[in-house]
């Protein structure tokens, strides 16, 4: 055994070019399993991050109210005040198409919506200065709005600057009590993250012109009870309307999920594909084995007059291909992680191989030499020891 | 069978009963080996002579357990090899027969220990003992400083003792010589000859094959081959005779 690994390395030594160039082939199969399967990965990853940011925990409630069957906002807060053990928070939500004016300045792209005080924890953003929304803002409909750290720097300069200040929607003059830290690292964008104003739902109602509150955010204590919540609430929900095409609760994790699946698809699907160059690596290994038994016929003769069995021959030319297919899949390892981090800090992802990719592709590798190595070892080791001792 | 030895009580080494090697050409079939009756006792030098196309090279094959004859028996050493299986016939081939071929046969990629150690690997000796015995073989036919040489860097002569070392590594019952000094000039041919005579003196049966008959007169006893059959078999000198 040792002995057929010595004379495999002293073989793919002293043929130091054809064996580069089989190499080769499982050195291109290998790197681009990893590269394709780590930056999808590392790609899909920062996809589910920036998802995940917009809390997995959360789940969305939309109703539709008839005049004889109804859900009203005290009916949610009583189911709500119910489920205290499952649900962290919860918002009655009013969006509204609204543009802001201060002056002469206009912002159209801002995200506009009526909350309670709970959505800045939904969200699990932080005040950069002022205060939240209040339970009393609510209740006595005050027109106090919490602004964006985009529109703050825009119409005013800074957060500072922007507090007791007053900003119109759709006409209504609204003070500025907060503004919400920044959340975006690049800055502020214009329709980004950061280009929102809240208002108390209560008002936000009134603006819309709507008799009553149609979406609602809650916060799942555990993301892991999300499936009970969401019953619980189709459940609560149902012995009002009597009907279940007139509610619909959307939880974000289901989403997540159905993210993860077509993740994990896509990267099969890329992984397959560059497997398939493995494949061809492979019949390219078993040619060259082929071309190296047909040359060392006569070398085989010589053996097996000396007493080699057919098993010692054909464990020396399938360890050869094997270890040949090897070495490829370790040089095609490191290439393909290098390859990988190189690509995924110039597109700006953290992409490295994942174990399972470099596990899968070298055991992949050393297969293909010992499957595609096998057929030309037999021919070698089925060889007549007269007709290979005749051959030149 | 003229057998014309003195010491009857000796113990065969080769027993070939009615061999016969049949190859199926087309519909033609070729008689190679056409009835040979055979026995080689412990200790005997013999050349096996005759032309190309005689049969002489199935015959070695044969011999040299590396074919098995279409029918009749073949016993080496006592051993029934007429019908073993290949991997059978390398164990035999491995343990009880040192070959000498004509072209050397050395593998050009390992160097001369490498060449003499194959079939003490192949017979499962352990490492350090390989190298030694190894060693000690290519000491008797005066190449040990060159063991780290490859095949290449040597003479035709010096390849040729090379092989014979690597046939003796193995201390086999018979050595088996196919044309040894075909690739050779007429002194290193002398060289060789000698050597195999000097192996014999030692003790060693020797088998030689060869189309050549004054190299056939090296031997003690000439076994000549014509049409697949034994047409002559005796002592060198009535061999020298019927010349």
């Amino acid at each position: 055994m040792l002995q057929s690994f010595k004379l495999a390395i002293k073989s793919i030594w002293s043929n130091k070019m054809r064996s580069f160039l089989t190499m080769l082939g499982i050195i291109i199969g290998v790197a681009s399993v990893i590269i394709l399967v780590s930056l999808v990965n590392g790609y899909m990853s920062t996809v589910v991050e920036n998802f995940a940011s917009m809390g997995v925990n959360q789940m969305t409630v939309r109703l539709t109210n008839l005049t004889s069957r109804s859900v009203g906002v005290d009916d949610m807060y009583q189911f709500y005040e119910e489920h205290d053990d499952l649900f962290a928070q919860m918002t009655p939500q009013v969006s509204l198409n609204a543009t802001i004016k201060k002056g002469n300045e206009t912002l159209t792209s801002t995200s506009v919506g009526g909350y309670s005080e709970a959505y800045l924890a939904i969200k699990g953003y932080e005040l950069e200065a002022g205060r939240n929304l209040q339970y009393g803002d609510i209740t006595s409909r005050n027109k106090v709005c919490v602004l964006g750290s985009y529109g703050a720097q825009e119409l005013f300069g800074s957060a500072e600057k922007a507090l007791g200040e007053t900003v119109k929607l759709n006409g209504y003059a609204f003070t500025v009590v907060g503004v919400v830290e920044q959340q975006e690292e690049d800055g502020p964008e214009e329709g980004g993250t950061d280009d929102l104003l809240w208002i108390p739902y209560s008002v936000a109602v009134k603006i819309a012109g709507s008799a009553d509150i149609s979406s609602y955010v809650f916060a799942t204590a555990d993301v892991e009870d999300t499936d009970t919540c969401k019953t619980l609430l189709e459940e609560y929900l149902y012995t009002f309307y009597k009907d279940d095409d007139l509610y619909r609760v959307m939880a974000n994790s289901e989403m997540l999920d159905s993210l993860n699946e077509q993740i994990a698809m896509m990267s099969a699907m890329l992984g397959g594909i560059a497997g398939i160059s493995l494949l061809v690596a492979g019949v390219g290994v078993m040619n060259i084995m082929l071309v190296s038994v047909t040359e060392r016929v006569r070398e085989i003769g010589i053996r097996k007059a000396l007493g080699a069995r057919r098993r010692t021959i054909m464990e020396q030319f399938v360890i050869e291909a094997a270890v040949t297919s090897s070495i490829g899949g370790v040089i095609g390892i490191l290439l393909g992680a290098a390859v990988t981090s190189l690509a995924g800090g110039l597109i700006g992802i953290k992409a490295t191989p994942t174990p399972a990719a470099v596990l899968i592709s070298f055991s992949v590798s050393v297969g293909i030499g010992l499957i595609f190595g096998y057929m030309p070892a037999d021919r070698a080791a089925k060889l007549n020891p007269i007709d290979a001792l005749r051959s030149d | 069978m003229a057998e014309t030895r003195t010491e009857e009580d000796r113990t065969p080494l080769i027993q070939l009963a009615d061999i016969y090697k049949i190859y199926q050409m087309g519909d033609e079939s070729v008689h190679a080996n056409d009835g040979i009756s055979l026995t080689i006792y412990k200790g005997e030098f013999v050349a096996i002579v005759g032309k190309s196309g005689s049969g002489k090279s199935t015959l070695m094959n044969i011999i040299g357990a590396l074919d098995v004859p279409t029918s009749g028996t073949y016993l080496l050493g006592g051993e029934d090899v007429s019908d073993m299986t290949d991997d059978e016939l390398a164990g035999i081939r491995n343990k009880m027969i040192g070959f000498i071929f004509q072209q050397y046969n050395l593998l050009p990629k390992l160097d001369l220990l490498e060449n003499v150690e194959l079939p003490l690997l192949y017979a499962g000796v352990p490492a350090a003992e390989r190298r030694e015995r190894a060693m000690a073989s290519l000491e008797r036919v005066g190449l040990k400083g060159k063991w780290k040489n490859m095949p290449s860097q040597l003479s035709g002569g010096q390849q040729q003792r090379v092989s014979i070392a690597r046939a003796l590594a193995g201390d086999p019952s018979l050595i088996l010589a196919d044309e040894p000094t075909g690739a050779l000039d007429s002194k290193t041919s002398r060289e060789v000859l000698d050597f195999l005579k000097k192996l014999n003196e030692e003790g060693n049966t020797i088998v030689m094959i060869t189309h050549d008959s004054s190299i056939a007169l090296e031997a003690k006893r000439v076994v000549r081959i014509h049409d697949g059959k034994i047409d002559f078999d005796g002592d060198v000198n009535e061999y020298a005779a019927i010349l």
